[in-house]
C-alpha cells in the first residue's frame, strides 16, 4: 500500500463511519455536525487525489455555508429530538434497501474495476481548472448563474411572509422592517 | 498512487447512507442533508474518474463543481419549501404533509 491509499483508507473511514452515524443520529444538531465531518473528508479525499481547487471549494460552499444554512433551518422549524420523531416506521426496510445498493455497487465496482491499474496521480492546477471552466464549459457556467439567481429569487419569494394588510399601507419602506422584528418577537 | 476501487467504494458507502437517510428519515431538514450526501458521492465518483482516465481538461473535476453549486442551488430552494410548510403546518415530518395524498 502506498502512502495515499494509506492516508485515504484512514480519511474514508472517519468520513463512512460519520456518514453512517448522520443517518441514525437522534439528535439532529449531531447529525448536521456528523455531515460536517463527512464533507470535510471528503474535501480530503480530493486533496489526497490531488484535486486542490475543488477541496477548497467543498469547505468553502459545503462545510462554510451550506451546513449553515442547514443549521439555521433547524434552528427556525425547532426539530425535535428523539428516534420516533426523527425516524419513520419503515427503518428496517430503509435499511435494506440501503445494504442492498451497498452490495450492488461494491460487487459492480470490484466486476468492473477490481483488477485495474493504480492510478497515477497528477496534480490538477487552478489554472487548469480555470482554463477548462472558461473554454470549453463558457455557457453552461453562465446558464449555471442564470440559475443560482432565479434560486435565490426564488427561495426569497417563497419563503416570505405574505402579509395582505401589509400592502394596502402603501410605499412605506419601514413597514417590513417593524413586521420582521414583530415576527421574532412572537 | 491510488487504487481507483478503493475511491468508488467509499463513494457507494456514502451514498448508501445517503439512500437510507432519505428513506428512513421523517424530518424534511435530515432528508435534505441525505441527499446531499449522495450528491457528493456522485462527486467522489466524478473525481476519481478524472483521475484514473488522466484526463488533461479536467473535464471531471468542472463537472463537479457544476453539481456542486446546483447542490446549492436546490438546498437554498428545498429549505425555503420547508420553513414556508413549516410556518403553514407546524410540522415537517415529511409523512404528515399529505394533503395531495390519495
Amino acid at each position: 500500500m502506498s502512502v495515499q491509499e494509506i492516508t485515504f483508507v484512514i480519511i474514508a473511514v472517519i468520513g463512512g463511519v460519520s456518514a453512517v452515524r448522520m443517518v441514525t443520529s437522534r439528535n439532529v444538531v449531531h447529525a448536521a455536525l456528523y455531515l460536517v465531518v463527512t464533507l470535510a473528508m471528503v474535501g480530503a479525499v480530493y486533496l489526497v487525489v490531488a484535486a486542490e481547487f475543488l477541496a477548497w471549494v467543498q469547505v468553502l460552499i459545503y462545510v462554510g455555508a451550506i451546513v449553515v444554512l442547514l443549521l439555521f433551518s433547524l434552528m427556525l422549524t425547532k426539530a425535535p429530538i428523539g428516534r420516533d420523531t426523527l425516524d419513520n416506521q419503515q427503518r428496517g426496510l430503509a435499511a435494506l434497501v440501503g445494504m442492498g445498493v451497498l452490495a450492488g455497487l461494491a460487487f459492480l465496482i470490484q466486476d468492473s474495476f477490481g483488477g485495474s491499474k493504480p492510478i497515477t496521480l497528477h496534480q490538477a492546477t487552478t489554472e487548469q481548472v480555470g482554463v477548462t471552466l472558461f473554454r470549453g464549459f463558457v455557457w453552461p457556467f453562465e446558464v449555471v448563474s442564470v440559475l443560482l439567481l432565479a434560486a435565490l429569487v426564488g427561495a426569497v419569494v417563497i419563503a416570505r411572509k405574505d402579509d395582505p394588510a401589509g400592502s394596502r399601507r402603501g410605499p412605506d419602506r419601514r413597514a417590513p422592517l417593524r413586521r420582521g422584528s414583530e415576527a421574532t418577537r412572537r | 498512487m491510488i487504487r481507483l476501487p478503493y475511491l468508488l467504494f467509499f463513494s457507494a458507502v456514502l451514498f448508501s447512507a445517503g439512500v437510507y437517510g432519505v428513506l428512513a428519515r421523517r424530518n424534511a431538514v435530515l432528508v435534505l442533508m441525505s441527499i446531499e450526501l449522495m450528491l457528493n458521492a456522485v462527486n467522489v465518483n466524478l473525481v476519481a474518474f478524472n483521475a484514473y482516465l488522466r484526463d488533461a481538461a479536467l473535464t471531471g473535476q468542472v463537472f463537479a463543481l457544476f453539481v456542486i453549486t446546483v447542490a446549492a442551488a436546490e438546498v437554498g430552494i428545498g429549505l425555503a419549501i420547508v420553513i414556508l410548510i413549516y410556518r403553514n403546518r407546524e410540522t415537517i415530518n415529511v409523512d404528515e404533509v399529505n394533503l395531495l395524498k390519495w
